[in-house]
């Protein structure tokens, strides 16, 4: 059984939010950080929690830090070093290997995320703009009272319209494939696996190998906790849409580029279903939208390329081990919407998302080394991600296409990484146990 | 994740000198846990060697057999090592044995670590390494070491040469199933 009271709600919980904002701290004090966190650990809602009080609650509210961040809250230096070495680094620190080079690399980033100084998040969704600012204007009067605690940088947040489904500013849907945790009252989806050994997301409990961490220490720290690693990816959208009418002629063939550029159509249909039009009917229906494999459905490509954004980031059948790869993604869009038909207005608009996993270094720094940034992944040779790829503008789309593949040269990049930080996300005890040191 | 850029001929034979060490300390390309030893005109490779513990080298002329049993039974056994070659040799220096576990394949073997990891213990491949001295006595759970006990004991080549340099294993077997086809398409004409 997962102690569902003692985990933070991110982990196992979507919250119906539509607006939020993210607040990156540092502290110069640890009294007066133990003190920040005595106060706000009090309105974390447990799993449990949430779950029995989503449809009156108004805000949601996540706490993690780094490695730095721990420190300046006070933890001796024996747990200090219990933590993976991945995590002490930090993102940053890592950032060749995630390819995160050009303009994507740690010296272009905005808000403060390469500092040392940067220690803490808190995540705040709010299911309205009135609670928004009511919450900021509260947490700014913590934070006042809070010696030596300062807010290094904030964004806000906000759902893209339309709102009829998630989706991100290219216009593609999202939240259609999470992986489901055993014990947490979740059914996976058709197509989905079965449900994942907890470990796998959950520090505390075994793993799809049976193993339960050991570390960090003490217990308690690992008891309920997790990692994560934060990407804010500004999106492109004039760029994108400049791109889909190049290699488009009409709208229905440039709705095709966007979909073999993700493996669905931009409505949420999995090309594999649905490899020829849109079904927006298929898209919607959560007992057939993630009903497919690869290697026996779309073994080459035809339906959806093999160096697609959704075959990378979950290539399911066509992988090795892949229940030990899956991660669970939360996040928000960020931005004003680019209306259609508008020009680029070069207004910063994206994604603020986490990736949440037991193992930043065998899930996370796996799937962005290996699966987005390899350009050999599947034998292509010449390309990456087409979406999150680290693209500067050299390398190839392969479309495969009867009788002859259509090879898109010179790929733009329709993303570029702002900012990004690890942080440990303890359960609610340890949040306790974190704010009693001294 | 690669960063090769420049043109990989496959038709003109290639030969690299090595960097001491296996990988230039100041350029190497960084990996998931530590710097990546480069691709040569021979891929990717290693040449582990290490002792082996005193008295057990009827075990590894055992394990062989496992090893020929486990793929003659499953075939794809090894795919997700991406190999060309394997070859493991025995071999005696001042009256011990010592092992050497040399492969060629086209990944760097960083990038799929735990995935070789996973493979070894579930199909009951896992005897051999735990017969060399030294050798974690945890490594299906601590990967870590695991890997640092490979880059101890790797020795990395000084000069690599490749007859058809670079190409990987799939692209050969992807020819071959080609010059088939078109054989038996051949045939069908006649």
């Amino acid at each position: 059984m997962l102690e569902l009271d003692d985990i933070q709600h991110i982990l196992l919980t979507r919250a119906p939010a539509m607006t939020g904002r993210y607040e990156f701290l540092s502290f110069s004090d640890s009294a007066g950080a133990r003190a920040w966190l005595s106060a706000i650990k009090d309105t974390v809602h447990s799993a449990a929690a949430m779950r029995a009080t989503v449809d009156k609650d108004k805000r949601w509210v996540t706490v993690a830090f780094t490695w730095k961040g721990l420190r300046a809250l006070g933890l001796d230096e024996a747990s200090l070093s219990s933590f993976p070495e991945e995590f002490k680094q930090g993102m940053p620190a890592r950032a060749e290997m995630l390819g995160d080079t050009g303009v994507n690399a740690p010296g272009h980033w905005v808000g403060g995320l390469t500092s040392p100084d940067l220690h803490a998040i808190a995540i705040l969704f709010a299911r309205d703009e009135p609670e928004r600012l009511r919450c900021v204007d509260e947490h700014d009067k913590l934070v006042a009272a809070c010696k030596g605690v300062k807010v290094l940088s904030v964004l806000d947040l906000n759902a893209s319209p339309p709102f009829n489904y998630a989706h991100d500013h290219f216009g593609y849907r999202d939240r259609l494939s999470q992986p489901v945790i055993e014990g947490s009252g979740e059914e996976p989806t058709p197509g989905s696996g079965a449900p994942l050994k907890a470990g796998e997301f959950i520090l505390g409990y075994p793993d799809e190998f049976g193993v339960t961490a050991v570390n960090p220490q003490p217990k308690m720290l690992a008891r309920s906790g997790s990692y994560m690693a934060y990407r804010r990816l500004e999106e492109h959208v004039g760029k994108f849409r400049e791109f889909l009418r190049q290699h488009g002629d009409t709208p229905e063939e440039q709705e095709l580029i966007a979909a073999k550029l993700m493996g669905r159509w931009r409505s949420g249909a999995p090309l594999v279903l649905s490899p020829d039009k849109d079904d927006p009917a298929l898209a919607a229906d959560m007992q057939r939208n993630n009903d497919f494999n690869y290697g026996e459905m779309d073994p080459h490509g035809y339906a959806v390329p093999l160096g697609s954004h959704a075959r990378r980031m979950n290539p399911r059948d066509t992988a090795a081990n892949i229940n030990r790869r899956r991660m669970i993604r939360r996040g928000a869009t960020y931005g004003p919407a680019l209306p259609d038909g508008a020009p680029d207005d070069g207004v910063e608009r994206g994604i603020a998302a986490f990736v949440i996993c037991g193992s930043l270094i065998r899930q996370f720094e796996f799937a962005q080394n290996v699966w987005a940034n390899d350009r050999n992944f599947h034998e292509l040779g010449n390309e990456r991600d087409p979406i999150i790829g680290a693209q500067d503008g050299t390398l190839e789309y392969k479309i495969p296409k009867r009788p002859i593949r259509k090879k898109i040269v010179g790929l733009p990049a329709f993303t570029t990484l702002k900012g990004g930080a690890y942080f440990f996300l303890p359960g609610l005890k340890a949040l306790g146990y974190l704010a009693s040191l001294n | 994740m690669s960063n090769e850029t420049k043109p990989q001929d496959w038709s003109k034979p290639a030969a690299m000198a090595m960097p001491k060490g296996g990988y230039d300390k100041a350029s190497a390309q960084q990996g998931r846990y530590g710097p990546i030893f480069p691709k040569s005109p021979a891929c990717y490779g290693f040449s582990i060697m290490a002792k082996i513990i005193p008295g057990r080298e009827e075990v590894f002329y055992g394990y062989a057999k496992t090893i020929e049993k486990t793929i003659a039974a499953q075939p794809d056994a090894l795919a997700v090592l991406k190999l060309h070659y394997l070859r493991w040799v025995l071999f005696p220096i001042k009256g011990d044995t010592y092992f050497m576990y040399q492969g060629i394949f086209d990944t760097d073997f960083d990038k799929y670590t735990e995935d070789a990891i996973a493979l070894f213990g579930a199909t009951g491949l896992n005897t051999v390494f735990e017969n060399l001295e030294g050798f974690p006595v945890d490594w299906k759970t601590n990967a870590p070491a695991f890997i640092k006990f490979v880059r101890d004991h790797q020795c990395p080549s000084f000069l690599e040469y490749g007859e058809y340099p670079y190409v990987s294993a799939d692209e050969i077997k992807k020819a071959l199933k080609l010059k088939a086809a078109f054989s038996n398409m051949l045939d069908q004409m006649q």
